[in-house]
């Protein structure tokens, strides 16, 4: 058995706005271990990112975390400080983001961004400092990066300047990497190089990642478990077979028929899910999915338990309660 | 403009304890320098007996080197600053408004004038041509109040240019074009109405400059002459009796403070109950 | 870069000509002849007619203009009609106690309203914000002149602590008195500046701290002083370079009041008397010669920021 790196239990997030409480996170368990790629897929809207910042505790105010626990290497999270939690972001946990073009300090140069975390968690001098954020430039696919170095963000271009963020993100060996839809905003060439670059970093080390996207096709490509997030719920958790081969809950069935096979060049025709995602703010009591549900029935008001399919494949919906050997009702992912 | 616009703004002032308070002191003061009359005091009535009594009972300001009742003199004084106040800022708001709305609809070579303009009269510090100008016109309430509405247009000018040629760009406006509206007409009835806010906005901060304006002016010496008072001449006079009776100095200068005070407060808030874009708290 | 200086440069120079087309035509419009400032009363009707000429002004006004643009562009703005001295003479003579006391209320501004904006900004709605923000609106809400009596009374006339006029106690030549008599009018200055400065770095601080680099900076384990001090401080500080460009115009005419309260002998009070007197030249002279600080100042400002901003080098 691998070792667990992370684990959540029963984590909500919400943010208080005039109009009310937006429950973005609704209650999600689900774990991560060491090495492996988890992809976190939904919807925009559908709670992944805002789980993902709520990981690392950066959610601020007027957001609030609330969770039964949220397990790092056996250590709980929730009981940190804040200096504490200054210490393990960027060197045990650390984040790569979605747009590229906003996420580097555009009046410092690239050196000085990458020798400060560098300098913060590692506690070396500026010249080794300098020499480490060479190399770490280098090891993501950026040459001459001794001259890159002396230069700012807006000299870059977008696909560079995300390779200089998982450069920065991986320049103190974290545990775990989370990866925030870090494709979404490039052009689909310099996509694909990141997801390469990515599918390579992976071969040469042990860090976990969690790779949080809106498309099945990047998940297909580089993740070994998939966790199907919508309204703010898991709905479908599963290694990348069970998603894609036998899909259980219909909000995946729904995503897998509306991405392109092929790469687009198939004549199928995609369906697109009908209607739209859950108001947060006064979520339905039952399953969030059941108004969009072509198979939805009486009893989808009522919010379904998660049933066990098979080791490892879990799904929130009460169609699955047939098909189940063992139903855990009440049970939770973990 | 929409009603629930509006209706943000009025929430926003009434929700905001500094914003009702700055509507109420400015509701009290317009009524007080509207009855100034009912003071019971004459504020050019001499009385050598009097001189510079310290505020009491029978003249709650006190009274002058002259031994007129401050408070009835600060009165007519606050009648003449808002007064200027508020019609220079009509005057201001108007030129402002009408050089900014044409030179953003019509663009081109008239609009780069206009603008060329605007930079030659802002990269000559304002005071100096205040100064100036009062020198050259003889000294009144009215010359005032021109003088200083020529001064104050600019900023509201390059403000309602920038908002003109967003809206011109607007699908309602582009259509009203293609249906042949005359240009006249498309900017009475579609560029006017949404050009409101930035107007209101505008026309309250330049009251709030238009009143320092005036007390700064009269308070060297060339705005509103003697016997009349505006609080910056009392000002004025208040400096050389500073040792003896410095309440003549306070009140004056307090009552410009918080007019002025009030005016920018209101101006924020409404800009910002104006533009949802601002998060609040 | 060079392409850039050298465009705002040519930018310049027309709207230098137009300023000085303004002012000239505001001296000709002036009420007066200035011929009679020549004329004693023991002088005919075909003198003062030979000093109009000798003086050029029986030319055609635009002829006029240009023979004194000619003069202005040697260094001559005419002379003062009360004291006959040259009027750049007067302004430079006058202009360190000026700069002096502008520089020194603008240095101390600055360096108040950086840590003051940064703190409110970084605290924004919190108390010590609230505090700031309510200075603030005091600030540019209170007539400076009127702050200046207050003082004057409060340090001057009750405490004995500081001199309320002029610039040097008559006999004594130190620089300590000199300073002395700076503090008054330099703090009320300041506060005129500092309030106007706090805003603009509340408002950008407020503005940073929300861009998507500065949350990435808290995943990389960043502290809020790292990210205010290391990061967003040198955006912040990037736009004071802007305010400070557009004060250069405020060293020459801003200062008139302050100036007057006081007494200091700067170009403002040079100004005041000029305009009492009615002393047209020196009046111009001071317009035109502050126009001339505020284009260059901002001028100034635009290039210095192009080197300090990497951003600007290769955009334009």
């Amino acid at each position: 058995m691998t070792e667990r790196l992370l684990s959540v239990e029963d984590l909500k997030v919400s943010f208080s706005t005039r109009d009310g409480e937006n429950q973005a996170v609704r209650g999600v368990s689900f774990h991560i271990d060491a090495g492996e790629t988890v992809g976190i897929v939904g919807e925009s809207g559908s709670g992944k990112s805002v789980t993902a910042k709520a990981i690392m505790s950066l959610i601020t105010p007027p957001g609030k975390i609330t969770s039964r626990n949220v397990n790092f290497r056996g250590e709980n999270l929730l009981n940190l400080s804040e200096k504490q939690w200054r210490k393990l972001r960027g060197n045990q946990i650390a984040m790569v983001f979605q747009d590229p073009m906003t996420s580097l300090n555009p009046v410092k140069k690239i050196g000085q961004q990458l020798t400060e975390v560098i300098r913060r968690h590692r506690g070396l001098n500026k010249e080794a400092a300098l020499t480490e954020a060479a190399n770490m430039l280098r090891q993501v696919g950026i040459s001459q990066p001794e001259q890159r170095l002396q230069q700012y963000p807006h000299e870059f271009s977008g696909g560079m300047r995300q390779r200089v963020m998982i450069a920065m993100a991986l320049s103190c060996q974290p545990e775990l990497l989370i990866a925030d839809e870090p494709t979404t905003a490039l052009d689909a060439t310099i996509q694909a190089q990141i997801l390469d670059l990515f599918k390579e970093l992976k071969g040469n080390s042990h860090t976990a990642v969690a790779l949080i996207t809106h498309d099945l096709g990047v998940v297909a490509q580089v993740c070994t478990r998939v966790i199907v997030m919508y309204g703010g719920l898991i709905m479908e958790e599963g290694t990348v077979e069970d998603i894609f081969y036998r899909p259980q809950h219909p909000y995946t069935k729904g995503l897998l028929r509306s991405i392109p096979k092929n790469g687009g060049k198939s004549k199928e025709r995609l369906v697109p899910i009908e209607g739209s995602p859950p108001d947060l703010l006064d979520p339905p009591p039952g399953c969030p999915f059941m108004d969009r549900c072509p198979h939805a029935f009486a009893r989808c008001a009522e919010r379904p338990p998660v049933f066990e399919l098979s080791a490892g494949h879990r799904s929130m919906c009460w169609l699955a309660d047939g098909e189940v050997s063992v139903g855990v009702e009440g049970g939770t992912f973990a | 403009m929409n009603r629930s616009k509006w209706k943000n703004v009025g929430s926003e002032l009434l929700g905001n304890g500094m914003g009702v308070a700055a509507l109420i002191l400015l509701l009290l003061f317009t009524l007080a320098s509207v009855f100034a009359f009912l003071s019971g005091h004459d504020p050019n009535e001499l009385n050598v007996m009097e001189r510079l009594t310290p505020p009491g009972a029978g003249h709650w300001f006190g009274t002058d080197d002259f031994g007129r009742d401050y408070f009835a003199r600060a009165l007519y004084g606050g009648r003449v600053s808002l007064l200027v106040g508020f019609t220079a800022m009509i005057i201001a708001t108007g030129i402002g408004v009408t050089v900014g709305v044409i030179s953003g609809y019509f663009g081109g070579w008239l609009d780069n004038l206009l603008m060329r303009m605007l930079d030659v009269i802002l990269s000559i510090p304002t005071f100096l041509i205040l100064l100036l100008l009062s020198v050259f016109l003889k000294p009144s309430v009215g010359n005032i109040i021109v003088i200083i509405a020529l001064l104050m247009w600019m900023h509201i000018a390059r403000v309602i240019r920038a908002e003109t040629m967003t809206l011109k760009e607007r699908e309602f406006v582009l259509y009203a074009k293609a249906s042949g509206q005359s240009a006249f007409g498309i900017i009475l009835k579609h560029i006017m109405p949404g050009l409101i806010p930035v107007i209101i906005v505008g026309a309250t901060n330049n009251i709030a400059s238009a009143i320092m304006m005036e007390s700064s002016l009269s308070f060297l010496g060339f705005g509103v002459q003697p016997p009349n008072a505006t609080w910056g001449s009392m000002l004025n006079n208040a400096q050389g009796y500073i040792a003896q009776a410095p309440y003549l100095a306070v009140f004056p200068g307090l009552l410009i403070l918080l007019t002025v005070l009030s005016f920018n407060i209101l101006g924020d808030i409404l800009r910002v109950g104006f533009e949802p874009k601002l998060i609040k708290r | 870069m060079r392409q850039l200086i050298v465009r705002r440069l040519l930018q310049t120079v027309p709207l230098l000509f137009f300023v000085s087309v303004v002012c000239f035509f505001m001296i000709k419009l002036a009420p007066g002849d200035p011929v009679l400032s020549f004329v004693t009363p023991n002088m005919h009707a075909e003198d003062i007619e030979r000093v109009r000429h000798n003086l050029g002004l029986d030319k055609p006004a635009y002829i006029q203009y240009f023979i004194w643009l000619k003069e202005l562009l040697q260094g001559n703005f005419g002379y003062s009609l009360t004291n006959h001295q040259p009027v750049l003479d007067q302004i430079l003579e006058r202009l360190p106690a000026t700069a002096g006391l502008m520089g020194s209320a603008i240095a101390l501004a600055v360096l108040l309203a950086i840590p003051l904006g940064l703190l409110a900004g970084a605290n924004r709605n919190r108390w010590v914000d609230k505090l700031i923000n309510f200075i603030s609106y005091i600030g540019i809400s209170v007539p400076l002149f009127w702050l200046a009596i207050l003082m004057i009374y409060l340090f001057a006339i009750k405490l004995h602590w500081l001199p309320s006029m002029g610039m040097r106690t008559i006999g004594v030549e130190s620089t300590a008195d000199v300073i002395k008599h700076g503090v008054l009018p330099c703090t009320v200055l300041a506060f005129g500046f500092l309030t106007s400065y706090v805003r603009y770095i509340r408002s950008s601080t407020i503005g940073q701290l929300k861009e998507e680099y500065v949350q990435i900076q808290y995943a990389f384990g960043a502290s809020k002083t790292t990210v205010l001090f290391r990061h967003v401080m040198k955006h912040v500080l990037l736009p004071v370079i802007t305010l400070l460009g557009m004060s250069m115009g405020d060293l020459v005419a801003g200062a008139i009041v302050t100036e007057t309260v006081f007494s200091w002998p700067g170009i403002g009070s040079l100004g005041m008397t000029a305009v009492r007197g009615m002393d047209y030249p020196v009046i111009m002279g001071i317009t035109l010669f502050s126009s001339l600080m505020l284009i260059i100042g901002n001028l100034a400002a635009d290039i210095l920021y192009s080197f300090v901003d990497p951003r600007i080098k290769l955009t334009r």
